[in-house]
């Protein structure tokens, strides 16, 4: 397919010994769109940074198309950032603001290759009026930065970035300081950009339905480290850990056994799935997401519960059951009402099977549902959208 | 409610009235009216004998406000380069000077640039006259710094420089650092990025630097009294001597200082015309 374009090699980076960024490993391909994604401090920054030249690693490699930059300052990069609060020029307008780059740049003169020479003012006019073409800003060249809306500055800041036609676009969480109808607008915007343009973004979020919209790749990480490499299908159907599951969506983590490749064990009970890979009896952790469990009468379930509290979401019902002291959430179209007890039938499609790691039992409990209740965003509701489209 | 609060103002307005405008009034008054209280404008005409003094002000003021650009611009921006520990000692020994009364700082000026004071005493030391009389065939016992306009000007230099740092400094040291990383990120090297954004965002802070070390040079008299001696006679002396010494002659007086407060204003109201939009810029 595409080729590589950027290869991090056992990044390791420390601030005053504390470590930052533990043996990060990653490439990244020409055109891609790739999102590290993680909770807050987990060094998505600083691995952006690093790409972008502003940070040296303390130990390990940057290599660009098979060159190693580790030392090339962010001036002599192919590579342009778009900062988390736009940081455009105050004191120019946006016209200026978009033709920064060009004015900086000097290239062999065309009648003389051994002198360099500034780009005609013209060409400058062509390649800044087309950019504001892209963004849709025509007529705004005049305004100053502090005479647009942020969804404005965001889009020149874009703009400012994309205009030296960089190899690859750095994105800092460029939509964290709009608001929700605002940032979905930009998803799709700088989706469409990025097709137009044609070259790689590199997108930093913690804001998990951001990367599984836009990303052709998503790195989760945590801690410094990557946690998972994949496209949003994988990391969403196939997490590899407790932490990723739990970060993408909503899960009911669970303790298991595994008994035999595609047969695992839970409450004391088998399940049929579709995994394997495992030694016959290892511990395992179980992923099963609220949207695929099937509420069937009692009689005819795998499990039995007592539902503990029902919530209506326009989509669907959030409905809490207690299976023997540990509460699933259970994402569904039927109403049963609270104190009714449930059967639960989940097909083996349903059931993702992961080895123990260091969040093993940290996840998946939805004991404080209440208190995780208001974390519970629009994000989880739009890919429960998503979700139920695909089954009917 | 409006009303209520704005009764509070009431002192404030009187106080302004008393100290600001009256004074102002009383020399628009005084510059229009003869010894005999008629009115005229011989009090202007009569100026033209001064122009020299003028012209010296304002040249010396100039120079002053030129050199504490030059020395407190790098002095502002490379203190704000450095950690916070180091701004803040900079700082204490920038202002240590300011606690010390004006005249005594100039006063102790005086000694050191005595014929026989602290510099020429350690130019002798070092054989410097010497060296210079022998080069040039001079015949020195010292250099005579005082009573110049050198020493004046280095009297303004020193006493105003502060003023000049401080404004370009709490500018510089707030400067948005996203601001340069976009610049190198955008392909500008260390020069493009003082010359294209550090410099034009510090403007603001020039411009009031620039303000508050020319408007005290061009109306200081302590200064040029004791480091000039006399002999550089400055606006400030002009107008001294007009109210309270030998020439006594207010109306004269007010002439001047009506004269030098217009000029002073023209000039601050075209310099602030002129960096407005950066400044506005800053402000967001
Ligand atoms: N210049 C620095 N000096 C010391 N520690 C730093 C520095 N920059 C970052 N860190 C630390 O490195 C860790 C990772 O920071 P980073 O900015 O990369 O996080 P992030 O994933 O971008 O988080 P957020 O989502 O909050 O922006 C944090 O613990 C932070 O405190
Ligand atoms: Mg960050």
């Amino acid at each position: 397919m595409s080729k590589e374009l950027i290869r991090l090699r056992n990044i390791c980076m420390a601030f005053d010994d504390e470590l930052v960024l533990n043996n990060i490993n990653l490439y990244i391909n020409d055109k891609e769109f790739l999102t590290l994604l993680g909770p807050s401090g987990c060094g998505k920054t600083t691995t952006l940074r690093m790409i972008g030249g502003f940070t040296t690693p303390t130990s390990g490699d940057v290599l660009f198309d098979g060159v190693r930059i580790n030392d090339v300052p962010p001036h002599q990069r192919q590579i342009n950032t778009v900062f988390q609060k736009y940081a455009l020029f105050p004191h120019l307008n946006v016209f200026e603001n978009i033709a920064f780059g060009l004015r900086m740049q000097r290239r062999p003169d065309p009648s003389d290759p051994r002198k360099k020479t500034k780009i005609p003012e013209e060409e400058i006019r062509e390649r800044v009026m087309e950019m504001l073409e892209i963004i849709s800003l025509k007529g705004f060249e005049n305004r100053r930065p502090d005479a647009l809306s942020g969804g404005q500055q965001q889009r020149v800041a874009i703009a400012r970035a994309l205009v030296n036609r960089p190899k690859v676009l750095l994105l800092d969480e460029p939509l964290g300081a709009l608001d929700l109808k605002l940032r979905k607008d930009m998803q799709i915007e700088l989706k469409r950009i990025q097709q137009q343009v044609g070259i790689t973004f590199i997108y930093v979020t913690h804001d998990q339905e951001e990367a599984l919209t836009m990303s052709d790749t998503i790195v989760v990480m945590d801690k410094g480290s990557i946690q998972q490499i994949g496209t949003p299908e994988d990391i969403y159907n196939e997490p590899k850990n407790a932490f990723v599951a739990d970060f993408i969506g909503e899960s009911n983590i669970i303790d298991g056994l595994m008994v035999q490749d595609k047969l695992v064990q839970m409450y004391g009970r088998q399940f049929p799935c579709l995994d394997g890979g495992f030694a016959p009896g290892e511990p395992v952790d179980v992923v099963i997401r609220p949207e695929d469990i099937d509420i069937v009468p009692v009689e005819q379930g795998q499990l039995t519960g007592t539902v503990t509290s029902v919530t209506f979401k326009g989509m669907q019902y959030d409905i809490i059951v207690d299976f023997k002291g540990f509460k699933w959430l259970i994402q569904t179209t039927d109403h049963s009402p609270e104190g009714a007890r449930i059967g639960i039938k989940i097909d083996p499609d349903g059931i993702h099977v992961m080895k123990k790691s260091q969040y093993s039992g940290m996840f998946g409990d939805y004991s404080s549902f209440s208190d995780e209740y208001d974390e519970l965003d629009d994000a989880s509701l739009a890919l429960d959208e998503e979700e139920s489209g695909d089954e009917e | 409610m409006k009303n209520r609060l704005s009764r509070l103002a009431v002192p404030y307005v009187i106080w302004m009235a008393l100290f600001v405008v009256a004074p102002i009034v009383m020399i628009v008054v005084y510059a229009f009216t003869s010894a005999e209280g008629g009115f005229t404008l011989a009090n202007f005409s009569r100026m033209g004998l001064y122009g020299v003094v003028f012209f010296r002000s304002f040249k010396l003021a100039l120079i002053a406000t030129a050199i504490c650009l030059v020395i407190g611009y790098p002095v502002s921006y490379m203190m704000s380069k450095e950690g916070p520990k180091f701004q803040r000692v900079a700082m204490v020994l920038i202002m240590l000077p300011m606690w010390i009364n004006f005249l005594l700082r100039t006063y102790s000026w005086m000694s050191i640039l005595e014929n026989n004071g602290l510099l020429n005493q350690f130019f002798q030391k070092i054989g410097l006259i010497g060296l210079c009389n022998a080069l040039f065939g001079t015949n020195l016992d010292y250099f005579p710094m005082m009573n110049t306009q050198g020493a004046v000007v280095l009297g303004m230099v020193y006493n105003y420089l502060p003023f000049m740092i401080l404004p370009i400094y709490s500018v510089i040291v707030k400067l948005d650092g996203s601001l340069i990383e976009a610049a190198r990120d955008l392909g500008a090297n260390g020069l493009s990025v003082f010359r294209r954004v550090i410099l034009p965002l510090s403007l603001p802070g020039v411009l009031s630097g620039i303000t508050m070390v020319f408007v005290p040079s061009v109306s200081t008299f302590a200064i040029s009294k004791m480091l000039g001696g006399g002999t550089e006679l400055l606006l400030g002396d002009l107008i001294e001597q007009q109210f309270l010494g030998g020439a006594y002659n207010p109306q004269l007086g007010a002439a001047i200082s009506l004269v030098m407060m217009v000029i002073v204003v023209v000039c601050m109201v075209v310099m602030n015309r002129f960096g407005e939009g950066e400044e506005q810029a800053v402000m967001l």
